[in-house]
C-alpha cells in the first residue's frame, strides 16, 4: 500500500508539471483558440533560461527562476505582437502550423547558441537531495515544491479568471472577440498577455522539471505529454488540465511501476485514445454550436 | 479552390494538358538522366526526394484535399518498413514484402480511421500523434520482429533472383513507384470519390447534406494515405539499409506536414516542390555556409531552423506555398519574356 501511494505521489508531482504546460495550452487555446505546438520548445527555453541565470551567472535559484519565466514571458508577448497578431482570422489548421514552425525556430536557436547547443546540462536546486517523511511516505522537497507551486498557481489563475476585470475580459474574448472589441475590450493587447502568461506557465514548469530531470534541447518532447493532459481536461477548461494532468503524470507512475518496460512512455496517449474513443471532445469539453 | 461550375472550369482543373504534358515529359527526362551525372551520394538524396514525395501525395491526399490532419504519418512509414523487412527475412521476396508493406499500413490506416470518424480538427491531430508515438514504442519494444531499439539491417531489393542493391537501381525504382501514385492521385481526385473529398474539406455539413457518403470517403482518405505511406517505408529502408525506431518519430511526420504546407497545400506538383525543398534545402545551406566558415563543421540546428522558418515565412507570405510561386513566375514569364506571342 504504502509503494502504491509513494507511486501516486511521485506520479502527482511529475503530474503537475504536465498540468503546468497543460494550463499553457489550456489558457492560449481557451482565449485566441489557437493550439500552441510551441509550448513544449517554450518550456524547454525556460529551462535554458534558468540554466544560463543560475549556473553560467551564478545567481540565486529563485532570482535566476524568476528572471528566466519573466523572459520568457516577455519573448511570448513578443511571439503574438510579431507574428501570430498577422495571422489572426487564419484557419485554425494554419495558425497551428505556424507555431511549428516557431518551436523547430525556437530549438535550433537554443541549439545554435554558444554555451546551450546540444549538450545536457543539470540544473541544481537548493532543495535537491532534501527529504520529507509522512509515516513512511518519502517525497522528495523538489516534488513538494511543485505540487505547492502547481496548485497555488492553479488557484491563482482560477481567481484571476474569475473576480478579477482583465480575467473577465479575457473570458469575454474566448467566447466572441468580435464583441468583447465592440464593448471596449482591448483584444489584441489582451492576446498578448495570454500569450505571455501561457510562456510563463510552460517556461515555469521548465525550471521547476529542470532540477529532477535535465536541460536538453530535446526537452519540449516531454511538453508532448502534457497535450494530453489538455486533452483529457477538454481543452477549454483550466480545473480540467489540472486534473488531466495529475491523470496522466499517476497513470505514468503506477504503468511504469506494475507494467512491463515501454508501457510508461505510451501510457499518457493509450488513455488519451481510450478517452478520445469515448468522449470525442475529452472529458470535460462542452460540444460547441457549429457554424455552417 | 473554387468549385467548378461546368465543364470548361472543370478542364482548367484537370490541368492544361499541352504545356503540362510538356513539362511533365521534361522533368522525366531529366529524372531519368541525372544518375549518368551524379555521384552516388546524390543519387540517394534524389531518392530520398522520391521516397518523401510518395508519402506527401498520401498525406497531401488526406490533408490538401480531404481535409484531415495527421500528426502520425511516420507511424505508417514505420509499420511499411517494418512489415516489408519482415516478410523479406522470412523468405518470401521482395515484391511480397513490398505488398506486406502496403497491406499492414492500410489496414492501420484503416484501425486509425475507425475513431478518427469521430473527431475533427485538433483533437483528430492529437490522436493521430499518440497513435504515432504507440507505434514507436511497439517498434522499440517488439524484438523478434523489428530488432528493437538496436534496429535491423535491411538486406537489397531481389525481384526474381535479380538484387537491386546499387544506389542507381533504387532510384530509379522509387521514381517509378513515385511516378505510379501521382499518376493513382491525380486520376483518383478527378473521380466522384476524389471530388467527394474536396467536398468534406471544404464544408463536411455541406457534402453530408448532398449525399456525400463521409465516413466512407473519408475512410478511403486515411487508407490510402496510409498504404502510400507504407510504399514510402518499403523503400525507405532499401534506401537507407538500415532502419530503427528513432527515425519514424513525430519529428519525420512534422516533416511531411512542413513538406506539403512549403511546397503548397492541395496541389500534387506542391508535394514534388516541397520533396525536393526537405532534401536539397540542407544540403545547399551547408553547402553555402562551407563557402563562408572553415572547415566541414555541420551544424546541428540548421535543419530546424531552414524548415521552421521557411514555413513562417511561406504561412505569412505565400500562404500557397511554393506550387503558386512557380505557377506567378511562370506566367510572369510567358507573359513578359515571350510576350512576343500576343502581339
Amino acid at each position: 500500500m504504502i509503494i502504491f501511494l509513494q507511486q501516486v505521489v511521485s506520479g502527482a508531482a511529475v503530474g503537475l508539471v504536465y498540468a503546468l504546460v497543460a494550463l499553457g495550452f489550456v489558457m492560449i487555446h481557451k482565449s485566441t483558440q489557437v493550439f500552441n505546438f510551441a509550448l513544449g520548445e517554450l518550456m524547454m527555453l525556460g529551462a535554458f533560461c534558468a540554466y544560463t541565470f543560475i549556473v553560467l551567472f551564478a545567481l540565486p535559484f529563485w532570482i535566476g527562476g524568476i528572471l528566466a519565466i519573466l523572459s520568457v514571458a516577455l519573448f511570448g508577448a513578443v511571439l503574438d505582437r510579431v507574428l501570430l497578431r498577422r495571422m489572426i482570422g487564419n484557419k485554425p489548421f494554419t495558425i497551428f502550423m505556424l507555431t511549428v514552425g516557431i518551436g523547430f525556430c525556437i530549438r535550433a536557436i537554443v541549439m545554435l547558441v554558444p554555451q546551450w547547443g546540444t549538450d545536457t546540462y543539470s540544473l541544481p536546486s537548493p532543495l535537491q537531495g532534501k527529504v520529507l517523511s509522512f509515516g513512511g511516505l518519502i517525497v522528495s522537497a523538489d516534488h513538494l515544491a511543485i505540487l505547492l507551486t502547481a496548485s497555488a498557481i492553479a488557484a491563482a489563475l482560477y481567481v484571476f479568471f474569475q473576480y478579477t476585470r482583465l480575467g473577465l475580459a479575457m473570458r469575454a474574448i474566448s467566447q466572441n472577440p468580435l464583441s468583447a472589441s465592440y464593448l471596449g475590450v482591448r483584444v489584441d493587447t489582451l492576446f498578448s498577455i495570454v500569450w505571455a502568461l501561457g510562456a510563463a506557465g510552460a517556461a515555469l514548469a521548465g525550471v521547476m522539471l529542470a532540477p529532477i530531470s535535465f536541460v536538453h534541447a530535446d526537452m519540449g518532447q516531454i511538453g508532448l505529454k502534457a497535450i494530453p493532459a489538455a486533452v483529457l481536461g477538454g481543452f477549454d477548461s483550466l480545473p480540467g488540465a489540472i486534473v488531466g494532468g495529475l491523470v496522466i503524470g499517476i497513470v505514468e507512475a503506477l504503468a511504469g511501476f506494475y507494467c512491463p518496460e515501454g508501457v510508461k512512455d505510451v501510457a499518457a496517449y493509450i488513455v488519451l485514445l481510450v478517452v478520445l474513443a469515448v468522449k470525442p471532445r475529452g472529458l470535460f469539453g462542452q460540444p460547441d454550436a457549429k457554424k455552417v | 479552390m473554387q468549385t467548378p461550375a461546368d465543364y470548361r472550369s472543370e478542364l482548367t482543373i484537370a490541368g492544361r494538358a499541352g504545356r503540362q504534358g510538356l513539362i511533365g515529359v521534361a522533368a522525366l527526362i531529366v529524372i531519368a538522366i541525372i544518375p549518368w551525372f551524379h555521384s552516388n551520394y546524390w543519387i540517394s538524396q534524389l531518392t530520398f526526394v522520391a521516397i518523401y514525395a510518395i508519402a506527401g501525395f498520401g498525406l497531401q491526399i488526406l490533408l490538401g484535399f480531404a481535409g484531415q490532419v495527421s500528426l502520425g504519418q511516420a507511424a505508417f512509414l514505420a509499420s511499411g518498413a517494418y512489415a516489408c523487412s519482415y516478410v523479406e527475412r522470412l523468405g518470401f521476396g521482395s515484391p511480397a514484402g513490398f505488398a506486406a508493406a502496403v497491406i499492414v499500413s492500410t489496414l492501420l490506416g484503416l484501425l486509425v480511421a475507425l475513431p478518427a470518424l469521430r473527431m475533427a480538427g485538433l483533437y483528430l491531430g492529437i490522436a493521430t500523434m499518440s497513435f504515432g508515438f504507440i507505434i514507436e514504442e511497439v517498434a522499440a519494444r517488439w524484438s523478434s520482429v523489428t530488432g528493437g531499439n538496436a534496429g535491423t539491417v535491411v538486406a537489397a531489393i531481389e525481384v526474381g533472383g535479380v538484387s537491386l542493391g546499387q544506389p542507381w537501381q533504387i532510384y530509379y525504382l522509387s521514381w517509378l513507384f513515385c511516378l505510379m501514385v501521382l499518376l493513382l492521385s491525380y486520376n483518383l481526385l478527378r473521380t466522384p470519390t476524389g471530388r467527394a473529398m474536396q467536398a468534406i474539406r471544404d464544408s463536411e455539413i455541406a457534402a453530408r447534406s448532398s449525399g456525400v457518403r463521409v465516413a466512407q470517403t473519408k475512410g478511403i482518405a486515411f487508407s490510402l494515405s496510409a498504404a502510400f505511406a507504407g510504399l514510402a517505408g518499403a523503400l525507405y529502408s532499401h534506401a537507407l539499409g538500415f532502419i530503427s525506431p528513432e527515425q519514424f518519430t513525430i519529428s519525420m511526420s512534422l516533416d511531411l506536414l512542413v513538406m506539403i504546407l512549403i511546397g503548397g497545400l492541395g496541389t500534387l506538383r506542391g508535394v514534388l516542390f516541397g520533396a525536393v525543398f526537405l532534401v536539397v534545402s540542407p544540403e545547399l545551406m551547408q553547402a553555402v555556409l562551407g563557402m563562408f566558415t572553415s572547415g566541414n563543421t555541420e551544424l546541428p540546428g540548421l535543419r530546424p531552423l531552414l524548415f521552421g522558418g521557411s514555413l513562417i515565412l511561406v504561412l505569412l507570405f505565400q500562404p500557397d506555398g511554393i506550387d503558386a510561386m512557380v505557377s506567378r513566375t511562370g506566367a510572369w514569364l510567358i507573359r513578359h519574356a515571350v510576350s512576343w506571342r500576343r502581339r
